[in-house]
């Protein structure tokens, strides 16, 4: 290097509101006519909605549950009976061990009930239960909610009996579960927070990443640097409007949450709307970066879905419970920006301002929010290099 | 004061994964105001870098950039390749935007917007959107949204790329027009006849400046090398090429090309005429020269070899490598089509195209971009089943009998159309297994290919780092590896340097001899005179055909250019259908 070279530009002075409205202005009428920007931000949060809503449910409910009486004893076609009374399992009566385990292993039944041969004598005179329960070990989550249905019946069905007939029975020891926060243990009532997280990563990663990818393939980027127009006018005139695309995405996901899935909600609007703000801060940040560093549509949308949308779905508690993850993987949600954001929005639709929660979390949310947001700033260069 | 530019040793490398390019490497010159500055030069001779340089998009690894004129910044206006417009905003969405972004004042916004619209011509398609104009009207809008705060320094980088050549012309006519307000324009390009409309030209090549200058003082340095001869009326196409074989090996003949009924010489040597008295070859004893006007392209030929210090005539020994093609040589017609029709829904690309082709011509397809001659092509190539109408090729209907034509046909598209990571050995023993050629046969093609076309000391490197000279070198002789009698390229020489060009129609010229029919098309209507016979598509429509002085002939005038013809045979189509302001 023999000599600095002259430096020429075209960049303006300070901030001028003519370039930033003339960005902004621009910005929303690409976002009106490109269907592609209507289809991730109103489209596809909808499809999302009702897909997790309606078509995935973690609750096990129904299962059909196959029945073996071995006995001809009353008490056993009693105990049968009191099965068909709860909504979680479906009984089928089938005619020996063989048939059900057939069956079974076909997959048409989730479990098998034996009722043994001794099971009038033991019951006669008190002694323990003599029921065998066998599920379906493929899907683990079933089976355990399946033991645990059985069980639960075995001790309603006793505990009636004693009722029936005082002192007649050595009562079994009750364990009664009492389910705070989402007291009907309706799954939807977790998720729908939670996916409201995944949508607005997708809203703000995503399309944030695509339309910066895009001027620079289109070459308009190219054109805007050598206008008048500021960093810091460029920056904030992409935040401005996928910032207002976002929250209106969040606002969809929030009335339809409260108003079709019924999910309640217990906390603060203007929290809720604090921590969404920090949160589609982060993720704008994350889709301005995305962008910046590849500068081509495709690798944008590629990193985008891999660093925002999949840990958002794997890594932020929204369907698996971070707790009961490896130690190893647990630190790692840590450096997820949604499992703050999930574990506001939780607390804000099934628990209420619980701040011990909320504030930290936030706080989370604003401080990564700073870091891609000064790294995009300082990546940002109004050159082509 | 008006502003200016200039701009010493400027140096700029790029490091990529692969390699280290330095675009360029010292470079010198200068801007002045009220004139237009033509950067001239091929592909790939670093012309953007230095146009963004001036811009402020790169930063230069050394050297320096300096303003002339007045005290404080001037307001630099730049145009990139692609215009840099939104397709999704309308016309006046563009123009406000760009507006703001400048800080035109909102009082005299209506004015300026007024007086744009004069212009260029724009103001009926104010609501349209970007993406739905013509080439020709992007570039002017892209002008426009450049212009929209009257700028000291205008850059335009390759503004007139991809544009059918009446759009060419009205945007020369509105840069020309601009310069009574003193700002300094900077207009970069390939096309060689467009440096000699500028008022300065800097000659560039391969990131060096070959010359600089009025086009008057470059062209000083062919002044009364180049001459003229007519040729007999009634010459033959084989004639008219040993003619300029035997020209071309006369002692002091730089470059020896025909044009249309012309053999026109550039020599070494200021005013000394060829000597084709004495030549073996007695055609060549019957011609009288004359001197005539050097054309730029001969000026940029003998710049850079005096840069480089040879004067050899180019490809003056070139032998044919198609070892097939002479049996064809019989002038029966090889390619012929009858009302070929394409249609796209309502839209009609190709509208009853009728023509035919003998064997081992040099046949031209041209027009402008969109005009449909890439899908008459592409009917010919059996790419696209056409609508209606029929195609023969090699005497068979491509209607029915596609593979059969197709073994008959080498093809060389557009885009450099091999594997970039591949050497040029494994890029060739593929395009050979794709044609069906394999063991013995294939290992003695691609060894006649190599010494052929001299590829022998890039054989073994990865393709996608060789210069487009000899990446088009391999693809032509990959497009032979099968001796096809028939061979189609398309766009061949764009944006290539006039070297390359001359060496590249050589080639084609000795594979005509030998009988290999040839069929090409090109936007480049210089590239024209070399062909035998061609016709001019527009608008779907054949408008015109014949040799290329009965297609001057037919635009008017014959002593005009080529190009000149072309932009009358369009005018008049355009008049006759009275459609001209609804493109």
């Amino acid at each position: 290097m023999t000599r600095a070279p002259h430096r020429i530009g075209t960049e303006g002075q300070g901030f001028n509101r003519q370039r930033l409205a003339g960005f902004i202005r621009k910005e929303y009428l690409q976002i009106l006519r490109d269907p592609s920007s209507i289809i991730v931000a109103v489209v596809l949060p909808l499809l999302m909605l009702f897909l997790f809503g309606y078509g995935v449910s973690l609750d096990a409910k129904h299962l059909k549950l196959a029945t073996v009486l071995e006995t001809d004893a009353p008490e056993a076609r009693d105990f049968e009976a009191s099965l068909r009374a709860t909504l979680y399992v479906d009984p089928v009566r089938m005619a020996n061990r063989a048939v059900a385990t057939d069956a079974l292993r076909e997959g048409t039944i989730r479990g098998i009930m034996v009722l043994g041969s001794d099971f009038g004598p033991k019951i006669a005179v008190g002694q323990a239960a003599p029921i065998q329960i066998l599920v379906n070990g493929t899907d683990a989550n079933t089976a355990r909610i399946m033991g645990g249905y059985a069980q639960g019946a075995w001790a309603t069905w006793l505990l009636q009996r004693e009722y029936a007939n005082p002192g007649s029975q050595i009562t079994p020891l009750v364990v009664e579960h009492r389910v705070w926060f989402n007291s009907g243990l309706d799954s939807h009532k977790s998720i729908v927070p939670g996916l409201m997280a995944v949508i607005m990563t997708l809203i703000g990663a995503l399309l944030t990443a695509l339309v910066i990818a895009r001027e620079w393939e289109r070459g308009t980027m190219e054109a805007l640097l050598t206008t008048q127009l500021t960093k810091a006018e460029l920056l904030i005139g992409k935040l401005v409007p996928y910032y207002i695309l976002g929250m209106t995405g969040m606002a969809v996901s929030v009335t339809v949450g409260l108003t079709v899935f019924d999910v309640g909600f217990r906390g603060s609007f203007i929290m809720l709307f604090v921590t969404s703000s920090a949160f589609m801060l982060v993720v704008l940040g994350l889709g301005l970066m995305f962008s910046t560093l590849t500068r081509n549509q495709f690798a944008a949308a590629i990193l985008a879905i891999t660093a925002t949308m999949m840990p958002a779905i794997l890594l932020s508690g929204f369907i698996f419970d971070t707790r009961s993850m490896a130690p190893a993987v647990q630190v790692f949600t840590y450096i997820v920006p949604a499992r703050y954001f999930v574990e506001a929005l939780k607390t804000l639709f099934l628990a209420g301002n619980i701040w011990s929660i909320l504030i930290p979390n936030t706080l989370a949310l604003l401080a990564m929010a700073g870091l891609f947001l000064t790294i995009t700033a300082v990546k940002t260069r109004r050159r082509l290099e | 004061m008006p502003y200016g530019l200039f701009f010493k040793d400027l140096t700029k490398s790029f490091a990529t994964p692969a390699r280290h390019v330095t675009a360029l490497k010292g470079v010198s010159g200068e801007l002045k105001p009220g004139q237009i500055t033509g950067l001239v030069g091929p592909d790939a001779a670093g012309k953007t870098t230095l146009v963004r340089l001036l811009a402020g998009l790169f930063d230069a690894d050394s050297g320096e950039i300096g303003v002339t004129g007045g005290t404080e910044r001037p307001r630099i206006a730049y145009m990139p390749q692609k215009f840099g417009l939104y397709e999704d905003l309308s016309v006046a969405e563009n123009l406000a935007l760009y507006a703001d972004l400048n800080g035109l004042d909102r009082t005299t916004r209506e004015r300026r917007f007024a007086e744009l619209h004069r212009f260029t011509g724009l103001a009926p398609f104010g609501k349209r959107l970007a993406g739905q104009l013509s080439g020709g009207m992007k570039q002017k809008l892209g002008l426009a949204c450049t212009l929209v705060v009257p700028p000291d320094i205008l850059l335009l980088d390759e503004p007139s790329v991809g544009v059918d050549p009446l759009s060419r012309r009205e945007l020369w006519t509105m840069v020309r027009s601009l310069q009574n307000t003193g700002i300094a324009v900077l207009w970069s390009t390939a096309y060689l006849d467009e440096a000699e409309r500028c008022d300065h030209v800097i000659l560039l090549h391969d990131g060096v400046v070959l010359d600089s200058g009025t086009p008057r003082d470059l062209n000083r340095l062919v002044d009364g090398r180049a001459w003229k001869a007519a040729l007999p009326d009634d010459s033959s196409v084989a004639a008219k090429r040993d003619l300029q074989r035997a020209a071309n090996q006369t002692r002091g003949v730089v470059d020896a090309q025909i044009q249309g009924r012309t053999l026109r010489v550039v020599m070494t040597e200021k005013d000394a005429a060829p000597d084709f008295a004495s030549s073996q070859f007695a055609p060549l004893r019957q011609l009288t020269v004359k001197p005539t006007t050097p054309l730029f392209e001969d000026t940029y030929l003998a710049a850079l070899r005096a840069k480089r210090g040879d004067e050899a005539p180019v490809a003056a020994d070139i032998g044919t490598y198609n070892v097939q093609a002479g049996q064809n040589a019989n002038g029966r017609p090889v390619i012929e089509t009858r009302d070929l029709t394409r249609r796209f829904g309502a839209f009609t690309a190709v509208d009853r195209v009728s023509f035919s082709v003998k064997a081992g011509e040099i046949f031209g397809l041209l027009g402008p971009n969109g005009a449909g001659k890439s899908t008459t092509f592409k009917m010919l190539c059996g790419l696209l089943p056409p609508t209606d109408g029929t195609a023969l090729v090699a005497g068979f209907d491509l209607g029915r009998s596609r593979a059969d034509a197709r073994s008959h046909i080498g093809y060389m598209a557009q885009k450099f159309a091999y594997y970039g990571l591949l050497t040029m050995r494994q890029n060739m023993e593929f395009a050979g297994g794709v044609y069906g050629l394999r063991g013995k046969l294939l290992v003695e093609r691609l060894k006649d290919a190599v010494e052929e076309f001299d590829l022998g000391p890039y054989f073994d490197l990865p393709c996608g780092d060789l210069p487009l000279g000899i990446k088009q070198r391999m693809a032509l002789a990959c497009a032979l590896l099968h001796s096809p009698s028939i061979l189609f390229l398309d766009e061949p020489t764009s944006g290539v340097d006039p070297e390359t060009r001359r060496e590249f129609w050589a080639r084609l010229n000795a594979l005509a001899d030998d009988g290999t029919t040839i069929l090409i098309t090109s936007h480049f209507l210089d590239e024209a005179e070399y062909c035998d016979r061609m016709v001019i598509i527009y608008r779907g429509k054949l408008i015109a055909s014949g040799s290329p002085d009965e297609i001057k002939r037919a635009g008017g005038d014959e002593t005009r250019t080529l190009n000149e013809a072309f932009i009358a045979l369009i005018e008049d189509y355009d008049r006759a259908t009275n459609n001209g302001v609804a493109a």
